[in-house]
């Protein structure tokens, strides 16, 4: 295709449609299509690895419209907020579809960002000139886990409760500012309306303004510095394609295929809802956290209540809070001039990697 | 493909659709196919709520209003009746006047006027004679829906029927 093409087919100069005219004369579409046709993207063996922040990005379009959605029934006061959703559940046409989707399509986002942060690590993708790109890419995960957590109270259900308690503890147990962080959030000391405003306000407001801006700048600099090709290829096996129409469409139809495997979940595995909460009962037996909170609770459910003088709950959080500082200053120490510290980044990466899903499967089996 | 259709061509003037032109089309229709299945669900989702506060309330069939007492001559009284307001009257001449308080203009609702003896829409000066419901002056083109009214036991009642 002679890069001097527009869309339709035509060339700019015979285009006859008179709304891309009017358009093309304020807007310079032509040269936009023009930079958009010198789009390229690597195809290697690795490359299946690209799809996972596109399949991310389509996950939280879902996201965004079964949010808008939900917000039109869910009421965010305590009397009201699991009646609401036991309506959504089982009186409003489709409401449970449109649920199970927000419910199922949040998981399934934050399993294929964990995918989409491993593979870019273990392609070394961080290093030069990628390092804002990953720092950026690390906030948006805390902003996803940040999601999970506030979004997982809003059905005012038993066990949103329980973990929305254990979540705000761990907070809390955070050194120097945790008590205070821990407070602001809750409200108060004991969980309330309080809680709940503020957990709806930063799970519909405050969180996806976040998300919007950093997503931004996410994806602008991708655009502008392109797609990292990882080291251990080798320059003359890369093969470019282009990024529009070639890789669009396949990234349409993976998709397409993502979406799929989000409606058989939905409709085979419909989201439910528990019990109401009740702050003055005892904890539901067998009460876990969400799968990807699993490797924390576990971990620290293994660590004593005191190690020397520390307290348990702390020591165990500084190390995880440890493990997230050097994998996301990992640009930093592993620039690529050594191949030593290359090596332990990867050790490192697998160690985390391998004990994350550990921990899950331990956690989810005991 | 190129051979194929000049066959076409000169067996019979219909142009054949092209192999590009063809999956335009099937994407089209897959596209369209595609949205029509996630906006009516959508639809329907947005369409469902409303049913069940107001069907419980458009079930109603009488309102005890107030007592006599409490409506003197020459006044009258809004009030919910169902899912819509309503307005009771108590005429110069002693009766009870109740209607729907929906002005048939623009939908405001309506009040009793003293110092006019009318039926009155603060919105654009519609005006309702008080004992019939019937449009007299301004813009509302029909009269108010009239409703029944029963004295029972000292009380004001309005029903449908």
């Amino acid at each position: 295709m002679a890069t001097e093409l527009l869309p339709d087919g035509t060339s700019p100069e015979k285009s006859i449609n008179p709304l891309f005219k009017w358009l093309n004369d304020r807007l310079d579409l032509v040269s936009i299509w023009q930079l958009a046709q010198k789009k390229e993207v690597p195809i290697h063996k690795h490359s299946i690895w690209y799809y996972m922040g596109g399949i991310t990005l389509m996950f939280l379009i879902v996201q965004i419209i079964t949010g808008i959605l939900l917000m039109i029934y869910y009421v965010p006061d305590l009397n009201s907020a699991h009646a609401s959703i036991l309506k959504i559940n089982t009186r409003i046409d489709f409401g449970w579809f449109v649920r199970s989707l927000h419910c199922w399509a949040a998981n399934l986002m934050i399993f294929v960002v964990f995918l989409h942060l491993f593979s870019t690590y273990f392609m070394k993708a961080y290093r030069k000139p990628r390092e804002i790109t990953w720092l950026i890419g690390m906030g948006l995960l805390v902003l996803v886990m940040g999601f999970g957590f506030t979004g997982y109270l809003l059905p005012w259900d038993q066990v949103s409760l329980f973990a929305t308690k254990i979540g705000l503890d761990i907070t809390s147990k955070v050194p120097v500012l945790g008590d205070q962080l821990a407070t602001v959030l809750r409200g108060g000391s004991i969980i309330s309306q309080n809680t709940l405003s503020r957990f709806f306000a930063i799970h519909v407001i405050i969180l996806p303004l976040l998300l919007f801006g950093l997503l931004g700048i996410h994806l602008l600099l991708i655009q502008l510095q392109g797609i990292s090709t990882p080291k251990s290829i080798k320059v003359s096996e890369v093969k470019y394609e282009k990024f529009f129409p070639d890789f669009i469409f396949k990234d349409l139809l993976v998709w397409i295929l993502a979406l799929n495997v989000l409606f058989v979940l939905v409709t085979f595995l419909p989201w439910g809802l528990g019990e109401e909460a009740d702050p003055f009962a005892p904890a539901p037996i067998g009460i876990k956290p969400e799968w990807y909170f699993l490797a924390m609770f576990q971990f620290l459910k293994l660590i004593p209540a005191y190690i020397g003088p520390i307290e348990g709950e702390l020591f165990g959080i500084t190390i995880i809070g440890l493990i997230v500082l050097i994998l996301g200053l990992v640009p930093f120490w592993d620039t690529g001039a050594s191949k030593k510290l290359s090596k332990l980044a990867t050790y490192f990466g697998l160690i985390v990697l391998l004990s994350m899903i550990i921990f899950s499967i331990w956690g989810a089996l005991s | 493909m190129e051979k194929v259709s000049k066959e076409w061509k000169t067996t019979d003037s219909i142009q054949p659709v092209g192999r590009k032109q063809f999956l335009k089309m099937v994407l089209g229709v897959f596209s369209l196919s595609w949205a029509g299945m996630a906006l009516y669900p959508v639809y329907r989702y947005l369409s469902s709520g409303n049913s069940d506060a107001t069907s419980a309330e458009s079930n109603v069939s009488s309102v005890t209003v107030c007592k006599v007492a409490e409506l003197p001559v020459n006044t009258g009284k809004n009030f919910q009746f169902g899912s819509s307001p309503a307005i009771v009257i108590h005429a110069q001449d002693g009766s009870f006047h109740a209607f729907k308080a929906v002005c048939t203009h623009l939908g405001c609702t309506v009040q009793y006027r003293s110092d006019k003896s009318l039926i009155w829409c603060a919105c654009h000066g519609g005006c309702y004679n008080p004992d019939t419901g019937k449009n007299v002056s301004g813009p509302p083109p029909k009269p108010l829906p009239a409703l029944v009214v029963k004295v029972e036991n000292d009380s004001i009642v309005v029903s449908i029927t």
